[in-house]
């Protein structure tokens, strides 16, 4: 609390040096933040990986790493294709239609979710908060499932469920179906994650 | 700036020293202001250790996390095995690790107890303010430290609790795919992001803690101490300025705090030495499974300090959306019939709540449930403005309000039962209420804290002399 007169012309080269100091601030931090998005070698280890499914029997689920998360290679039975239709309306995108681009590649827009109908590719995370569900694929009753349970996936954190499409039902924490993740055949067995022909 | 001063004639050595040392640093001085001269009303009773207890076990903290850094390794292929080592290799690893879990667990047990001692005398009113919010900021340092603290051992509930709860920021509208791959580091919960995590728990939120307890300690001084009965020790002073329901902080209240540290200390070392797990609340028997990315635990659930926010955060489904969206339009109604607001201001409040339920509806519930769980921390850093109640201390206000403080407290502990056990539908409606009452007690504090019938403040505090 000063009494004597302010000098305007020294307080504008105040504020003046004040916000210079702030954008050099500000400027300063971008590094540091920048630094916190994933490295260079994190970005490189997205790299496709091959897998052999000759020796998957229907009715059977490989699971394999890629990028970090699980990737199920699921080849369903006859019956458990014959079943997909039925639960579509008991389930919150059965067309594939929310977030096509993130979610589901052009060649897997179909009512089995995949290129070849018995192969099921998909990522095994819910897409809730991030845990990977747990297989439940005999159908019928049994604890925390429908009486009418057709077969399909259950996420442990939060009681999502999932048909043998990786398409959620409706009303469950989860608000998408499980993603397909671009992949491709290079022969009859041997499939390519994490890289498809449009690439 | 002091005075220099020269040591009288006929002063020892160690009081020249002394008089060396205040001409160049305030010691004498701080000494008296905060413990020596420092005066505290001398009618508290044992609510009021748990403010010493939480220096203590920050301290504890402090020095066995400073040794188990000395062992262990902030790396993905190396954590579990590194905690481990500690536990079986390193001589007294154990004891130094069981020390640190457990005193995460007793932090916020005493934490807990001290702050509910403010809501009972209601300490956190003016003139109280800052130092019921710096107590709200190390409230949410604890919270954060415990956090990232718990992925350290790199077990699987380490590593799924960190996937769960740092895709909650991933359920932000627009920026919150990018703000969760900002702070995993990585696509997934990763080397990257036990790396940063250890940094954070070593040494970013310790540091800013330790400010905050440095404020919230010189705040405290600065205004003095509240107490149970609520009255202002300040407003009677003896000739020499002294208050004259104070007394000296030491040795008085130093010597309260030792005993009360001992009977503390017994308690903790009951738990280190025969139950460091404690049935699985203290350190979860998941974790002693290694992360692994894979697979995820059949059941997932926090610590037991975050189990009431973590039951607000399942208890937000659609069905709570709807209900939260009524609340708004009756409270708007209310507002509108019941308020004294000039024209304007309706309109506003009008636009204000139909945007608001229009938002509440366009966001997933998911989201939402982020915000609850939030918000249920935040909301207690307008506490001071949320309580107009006449009295402090619960002891002078009316009766019934005390049933409306255990309400509280007995939903708080219901909510984190909840939050501890598996997903179930009945469980998820009593959280729901659970979540709307919480709100509900400090939101309409404005009003229920004024109701009733008073009783009579004495001039000064009751205390007998024992």
């Amino acid at each position: 609390m000063s009494d004597q007169p302010v000098d305007n012309g020294k307080r504008t080269w105040l504020i003046a040096s004040g916000c210079a100091g702030v954008v050099g601030g500000v400027a300063a931090a971008v590094p540091f933040v920048a630094s916190f998005e994933p490295s260079e070698r994190a970005r490189a280890a997205g790299a496709p990986v091959e897998v052999d499914i000759g020796a998957l029997k229907p009715g059977e689920k490989l699971t394999i790493e890629w990028r970090g998360k699980p990737v199920w290679i699921v080849r369903r039975t006859p019956e458990q294709l014959a079943a997909l239709p039925k639960v579509d309306p008991l389930l919150a995108d059965p067309k594939s239609e929310r977030k096509p681009d993130e979610l589901t590649p052009p060649y897997a827009r179909n009512e089995y979710r995949s290129i070849k109908p018995e192969v099921l590719v998909a990522v095994g995370i819910c897409s809730h908060l991030g845990c990977s569900p747990s297989d439940k694929f005999q159908p019928g009753a049994q604890p925390s499932l429908p009486d009418d349970w057709a077969g399909g996936f259950l996420c442990p954190c939060h009681g999502s469920t999932f048909d043998m499409a990786g398409r959620v039902y409706k009303n469950k924490p989860a608000p998408d179906n499980l993603e397909v993740p671009p992949h491709m055949y290079l022969s009859a067995t041997r499939l390519i994650i994490g890289e498809d022909k449009k690439a | 700036m002091a005075d220099y001063i020269e040591a009288p004639a006929n002063a020892t050595a160690a009081q020249r020293l002394m008089v060396w040392i205040d001409n160049r640093f305030p010691a004498t001085k701080l000494w008296n202001e905060h413990v020596g001269e420092y005066y505290a009303p001398k009618n508290f009773n044992f609510w009021y250790i748990f403010g010493s207890l939480s220096l203590v076990v920050l301290v504890m903290q402090i020095i066995t996390g400073i040794f188990l850094t000395m062992h262990y390794k902030p790396d993905a292929s190396l954590a579990f095995a590194s905690v481990e080592y500690i536990m079986r290799d390193v001589p007294w690893g154990w004891l130094i690790r069981y020390m640190h879990s457990t005193g995460a667990s007793a932090f916020f047990i005493v934490v807990y107890l001290h702050m509910f001692r403010g809501l009972l005398y209601g300490s956190y009113r003016k003139p109280r303010e800052l130092v019921w919010i710096f107590g709200c900021g190390i409230f949410l340092c604890l919270m954060a430290e415990a956090f990232m603290g718990y992925l350290l051992p790199w077990g699987q509930m380490s590593y799924w609790g960190a996937q769960v709860i740092i895709n909650l920021f991933a359920a932000v509208p627009f920026i919150g795919p990018d703000l969760a791959l900002l702070i995993r580091g990585d696509y997934v919960v990763g080397d990257a992001t036990l790396n940063r995590f250890f940094s954070f728990h070593v040494i970013a939120v310790p540091l800013v803690l330790l400010g905050l307890v440095v404020a919230h300690i010189i705040a405290l001084h600065e205004v003095g101490s509240n107490n149970p009965d609520g009255v202002e020790i300040k407003a009677k002073k003896d000739a020499l300025g002294r208050p004259l329901d104070g007394i000296p902080f030491h040795p008085y209240y130093t010597v309260h705090d030792i005993f009360g540290v001992s009977v503390f200390l017994i308690i903790f070392s009951a738990i280190i030495f025969f139950a460091p797990e404690l049935g699985g609340y203290f350190l979860e028997y998941n974790n002693f499974i290694p992360a692994d990315p894979l697979k995820t635990p059949a059941h997932i659930a926090p610590v037991w300090y975050f189990t009431p926010y973590y039951s607000m955060l399942r208890a937000t489904t659609d069905l709570m959306v709807y209900v939260l969206s009524a609340v708004v339009a009756v409270a708007a109604v209310l507002a509108l019939l019941k308020g004294r607001f000039s024209n304007v201001g309706k309109i506003v409040l009008l636009v204000g709540a139909v945007v608001l339920i229009a938002l509440l509806n366009t966001f997933d519930a998911k989201f939402w449930g982020v915000v609850v769980m939030g918000g249920a921390v935040v909301i207690l850093f307008f506490l001071p403005w949320l309580d107009h109640s006449p009295v402090k201390s619960i002891r002078y206000r009316p009766s019934w309000h005390k049933y409306v403080y255990g309400v509280f407290v007995f939903f708080f502990l219901v909510l984190g039962y909840l939050g501890a056990q598996p997903p179930s539908a009945t469980g998820n409606y009593v959280s729901q209420v659970g979540t709307l009452l919480y709100f509900a007690f400090f939101l309409l504090m404005p009003w229920w804290s004024r109701m009733g019938e008073f009783k009579p403040v004495p001039e000064r505090v009751t205390y007998a002399a024992h």
